[in-house]
């Protein structure tokens, strides 16, 4: 299982995940070229920058501040979720075991921790999708489905870090949800991660024509 | 009572043709995360009623057309007019604070789309409409009566402002202006203070014989078709008569449409106008600016004033700035509203609300509790709002909450502000 799960399923789910995006992308540009042309006449450089880099700092727009807890939520959840595994010891020594690629690694205490941080905030995230309103209000069971399948990978690695329960199954079961993760992103909101900047893009030029600000 | 039924294969064909780069993406990465809930004035003014927030609206209407596929009863189409219409002034302040830069307005304005595709509409705006399409202006005013308005007001500013005429069809003039038809019908006296300032000004201009409506009601209307001819009947007037720009009465959408919207209406290149189109805001502004018009200081007024940011000429126009500029120029005592600027709300009264009428009175006027608030909160006693459909809605609101203000234009008071030179005074007590 061990074998089949980081060799070949690997090599798939890895493929599909950037294929799956390069080819949404890639879509994307074509029919937006076609039906949009709104979005590239007015596409300014500076405008995007300003728009994107607004919204990836901690309350630089006023509809954070507006939500401290819900942003802090957000930003502590996104930086554990995208930092946690590609600092983590224990894949970087199979980055190097395998491929000879080494990078930065964090102590695995502060991996551990950034994983509790991460169970938090999609705790805070959860409980805001049931108590509040606004959030209750458009969230379906679709947005709990995806989020499972972002916090799986993360459970079962936290179980096999400190050995709890059936090692070996625990492993297996963190390596396929990993890849069932990766598979799922180019086809669901979570391809947010990439689409998010094309998308800000846009719409800091679409109002930043103006010299209105989108933050 | 046979209504036509709902045509499916049509609406499928505009879902389709609709479902561009940036609605494809704007459904799919839309997090349901309701941070649009706080930037919206239904939302707010229905003590934070989810039911109101910006992407439920869009789920209600463009969302389940999509999901149900246009499988929709006429009933059904008929309900989602009070989404579509009843709670969205398409002021695009949702937009800002998306963190993915969704534009919630613009979904709800497809769906309008959809909806007048099956003859689905606000029945004053259905009226609107056919006043478009059998006169070119919302009022149904005939271009005669519209000359002969022109020439009395021209009569009465020139005793005021000797030398002052009003021409229509004038070629070699630099600028062709445009209206809002209730000008025509209802206020012509905007028209004549608008002569006024461009007297003074020596800005040369002229009305068209025909093509003089600055509005466009088709656009909120879903009625792209109507919207575009309206736009053209007014591009086609400025290439007829050879000016330089097109200056656009105190509206708010007239400016959108005429400058933003219309030429991808027409599919022109770059989505830019072909001359240039200028906003009056902008106008008075850069005549100040010149020396082309002096302000008395003494004439300046002292009472307390704020300033209305309509949407479609701040957020949706950038020209906050330029509006600042005048208010300083002419009251001493400005006072802010908050928010303002490109994030002001809106004051209930946009995206066809006002024109929609009677039926849509009581719901106006609980969606511009927002807009009270923060006027009462100004101190102020003077509203200036550039727009007309700010203007009609901040005097319900004034009414309906005892604000106890005056609403104004610009142009209400700068002519009566300026240092004019000895030939453009009336010559006194000539009878």
């Amino acid at each position: 299982m061990y074998e089949l799960a980081t060799g070949p399923l690997a090599w798939i789910s890895f493929g599909i995940f950037v294929v799956g995006m390069v080819v949404r992308g890639v879509l994307l540009y074509v029919i937006t070229r076609r039906t949009d042309p709104v979005v590239f006449d007015h596409l300014s450089l500076k405008w995007s920058l300003l728009s994107i880099g607004r919204w990836l700092l901690p309350f630089g727009s006023r509809g954070m501040r507006q939500k401290p807890v819900f942003t802090a939520a957000a930003f502590v959840f996104h930086i554990c979720l995208l930092a946690t595994p590609i600092f983590l010891l224990a894949h970087n020594v199979l980055w190097d075991e395998r491929w000879g690629l080494r990078w930065w690694t964090l102590p695995e205490q502060v991996t551990d921790a950034m994983t509790l941080l991460l169970f938090v905030s999609a705790l805070v995230l959860v409980l805001r999708r049931v108590f509040s309103p606004e959030a209750r209000i458009v969230t379906t069971a679709y947005d709990y489905f995806l989020l499972a399948i972002v916090l799986a990978p993360f459970v079962t690695g936290f179980l096999a870090y400190h050995q709890w329960l059936n090692y070996k199954a625990v492993l297996n079961a963190h390596i396929v949800f990993s890849e069932i993760l990766l598979v799922t992103i180019p086809f669901t909101k979570l391809g947010h991660f990439f689409l998010f900047f094309l998308t800000r893009a846009h719409m800091g030029s679409e109002f930043g024509r103006r010299g209105a600000r989108t933050w | 009572m046979t209504a036509p039924a709902v045509n499916v294969d049509v609406i499928r064909e505009m879902l389709k043709a609709l479902r561009g780069g940036r609605f494809r993406v704007w459904m799919s990465i839309c997090a349901h995360c309701g941070l649009c809930a706080e930037s919206c004035l239904f939302y707010l003014a229905h003590d934070r009623d989810p039911a109101y927030m910006p992407a439920y609206k869009v789920r209600q209407t463009l969302g389940r057309l999509y999901k149900k596929k246009g499988r929709l009863s006429r009933e059904e189409l008929e309900a989602m007019v009070d989404v579509a219409y009843g709670q969205c002034t398409l002021c695009r302040r949702c937009a800002m604070y998306c963190p993915f830069g969704i534009d919630p307005a613009a979904m709800i304005a497809a769906a309008r789309i959809i909806l007048t595709s099956q003859d689905v509409i606000p029945e004053a705006l259905r009226q609107i409409i056919a006043n478009y399409q059998a006169t070119g202006n919302q009022m149904a005013v005939t271009d005669e009566e519209f000359a002969e308005t022109c020439e009395w007001m021209a009569e009465e500013a020139s005793e005021e402002m000797p030398g002052l005429t009003i021409p229509i069809e004038q070629e070699g003039v630099e600028m062709l202006y445009l209206i809002n038809a209730r000008e025509a019908k209802f206020y012509p006296q905007d028209i004549a203070e608008a002569a006024m300032i461009f007297h003074a000004a020596g800005q040369s201009f002229t009305f068209a014989r025909h093509g003089w409506e600055a509005t466009n009601l088709a656009m909120f209307a879903g009625d792209i078709r109507t919207a575009a001819s309206l736009v053209r009947q007014a591009y086609d007037a400025a290439k007829r008569l050879g000016v330089k720009k097109i200056g656009m009465t105190e509206c708010g959408h007239a400016y959108r449409s005429m400058r933003y919207e219309g030429p991808y209406w027409l599919g022109l290149p770059g989505g830019e106008p072909p001359l240039p189109v200028v906003h009056s805001v902008q106008l008075f502004a850069e005549y100040l600016k010149a020396g082309r018009l002096t302000i008395d200081p003494a004439k300046r007024i002292a009472e307390p004033a704020t300033y209305q940011d309509p949407c479609n000429i701040s957020r949706g126009g950038g020209l906050w700035e330029e509006a600042r500029f005048l208010m300083r120029s002419m009251f001493t005592d400005f006072r802010e509203m908050q928010p303002n600027r490109e994030y002001n709300q809106c004051c209930g009264g946009g995206g066809g609300f006002v024109p929609m009428g009677g039926p849509y009175k009581k719901r106006r006027m609980e969606s511009g509790r927002i807009k009270a608030e923060q006027i009462r909160a100004s101190g102020a006693k003077i509203v200036v709002a550039p727009c007309h459909n700010c203007f009609d809605q901040l005097k319900d609101l004034n009414v309906e909450y005892d604000l106890g203000v005056r609403v104004i234009h610009f142009k209400t008071v700068l002519p009566s502000m300026l240092i004019l030179p000895e030939e453009m005074k009336p010559t006194p007590a000539e009878e």
